[in-house]
């Protein structure tokens, strides 16, 4: 019996059933970009980056389950204009200066930018005011990189069991909080070998005195690109 | 014949003027670290105002390389000027396409700053918020080029390094759309 197959791009896509349409892409070798994806975590399908054209409509390819046959359209200018949007989007709403970040090199908002040739955010930025939480002894919390992938929330609240994470606010105010009642995340029973640590894409949750330990050319996506990486190791992807 | 007579083609050289606004000149350095290929180029393009001829004002410019973001009045005057001046405006590095290290103070008041710095600052006597007329006036945040006027390519890194520039340049010289592959696009 020959495995059920979609077409992406002209090319066959084999699947098992149930399995997203970005799922097996990525474990096929077809990068599409994404960011609030995580092969170990129910799809979230919030930050539209892994957007396809399925049989011609638009959806994200994170929580669309393949089908048998369907026409899959994925890297293609038009697509990727808007993915670049979407980055772009995210980079103008935050305050993203890379030099400066610990997880420079190694952040897939940045490596996604690199791989949609991003040159710029386009917009205005808007600089929001976001003080870091440095309450903890191992951890800093830096939200001015937040982009709302909820990751941490997800891997704390279904792995680690603490719920140490939130979303609060809705559209332009929606941010990422900490549950507890001053709010700090000293004040949480999060730990260093929490699932949360590991999941953040950007670099919201870093542990203290591990900053700029990959030398620069060492760093996650210096050598191979993000749509070279993701596809080598699906598994582990935005780890 | 005088040998003045004989005419060699030449091809016209690029005009090209640089400016640091708010930046630290990083920019610069790496577009001198494209090292012996500077002497090609240098064939290829004719320096205008740049802090490499000490020349402070452009005359008309096929090519203008911007590198800082907007802190003060006097770049926002410069910034228009270039754009007036250059065919092809380029914001060269992160803090031209997004305030870069200089905007990192636009979460905090001028005011407070100016105050920290030059009166309650820790070491600070007799202090003054300078006021001279010569200086210009600080803006309330940290601006990228894209606020105040069209910028026609964005060549981003911190600084970009000289084979980005290299690449960016010939790209322009030779009338292509620049294209940085994979390496090339840095934001730090």
């Amino acid at each position: 019996m020959t495995a059920k197959t979609f077409q992406m791009d002209g090319h066959d896509v084999p699947f098992e059933e149930g399995q997203s349409i970005l799922a097996a892409a990525l474990a096929a070798g077809s990068y599409v970009p994404y960011l609030c994806y995580h092969a170990e975590f129910k799809p979230h399908g919030s930050c539209k980056v892994c957007t396809v054209k399925v049989n011609g409509r638009t959806q994200a390819s994170c929580t669309t389950p393949a089908r048998e046959g369907d026409v899959v359209e994925s890297n293609v200018d038009e697509l990727n204009e808007l993915r670049k949007n979407l980055v772009q989007f995210l980079f103008t709403e935050g305050n993203h200066f890379c030099p400066s970040c610990e997880a420079s090199g190694g952040c897939a908002l940045q490596a996604v930018g690199y791989e949609l040739g991003m040159t710029t955010a386009h917009y205005s930025p808007l600089f929001p005011d976001r003080p870091v939480d440095a309450s903890h002894p191992d951890v800093l919390l830096d939200f001015n990189r937040c982009i709302l992938c909820e990751l941490c929330v997800r891997a704390s609240s279904l792995v680690d069991g603490k719920n140490v994470f939130s979303l609060s606010g809705r559209g332009i105010t929606k941010h990422l909080i900490v549950n507890a009642e001053s709010g700090k995340l000293a004040d949480t029973t999060l730990s260093v070998e929490d699932k949360a640590m590991s999941v953040c894409p950007v670099g919201v949750i870093l542990r203290k005195r591990r900053g700029f330990k990959a030398p620069i050319g060492e760093r996650r996506y210096d050598a191979h690109s993000i749509s070279e990486v993701a596809v080598a190791h699906p598994e582990d992807e935005a780890k | 014949m005088t040998r003045a007579a004989v005419e060699i083609p030449t091809k016209k050289k690029l005009r090209v003027a640089t400016t640091s606004l708010a930046g630290c000149f990083g920019c610069h350095m790496s577009l001198l670290d494209i090292d012996e290929r500077l002497v090609p180029l240098l064939e290829l393009v004719e320096l205008d105002a740049s802090p490499l001829t000490d020349i402070k004002h452009p005359g008309p410019c096929d090519l203008g390389l911007i590198e800082g973001g907007l802190c003060n009045a006097d770049n926002v005057r410069m910034l228009r000027v270039f754009r007036e001046q250059c065919k092809v405006l380029v914001a060269m590095g992160a803090c031209a396409i997004n305030g870069g290290l200089p905007a990192q103070r636009n979460h905090l008041d001028i005011r407070d700053c100016l105050q920290t710095v030059y009166l309650s600052g820790h070491g600070v006597e007799r202090g003054f918020i300078p006021n001279d007329p010569e200086l210009p006036l600080p803006l309330k945040q940290v601006h990228p080029l894209h606020d105040v006027v069209k910028i026609d390519y964005f060549l981003p890194g911190c600084p970009p390094s000289a084979e980005a520039i290299w690449q960016f340049l010939t790209d322009i010289i030779a009338g292509r759309t620049p294209h940085l592959g994979h390496g090339l696009i840095k934001y730090d």
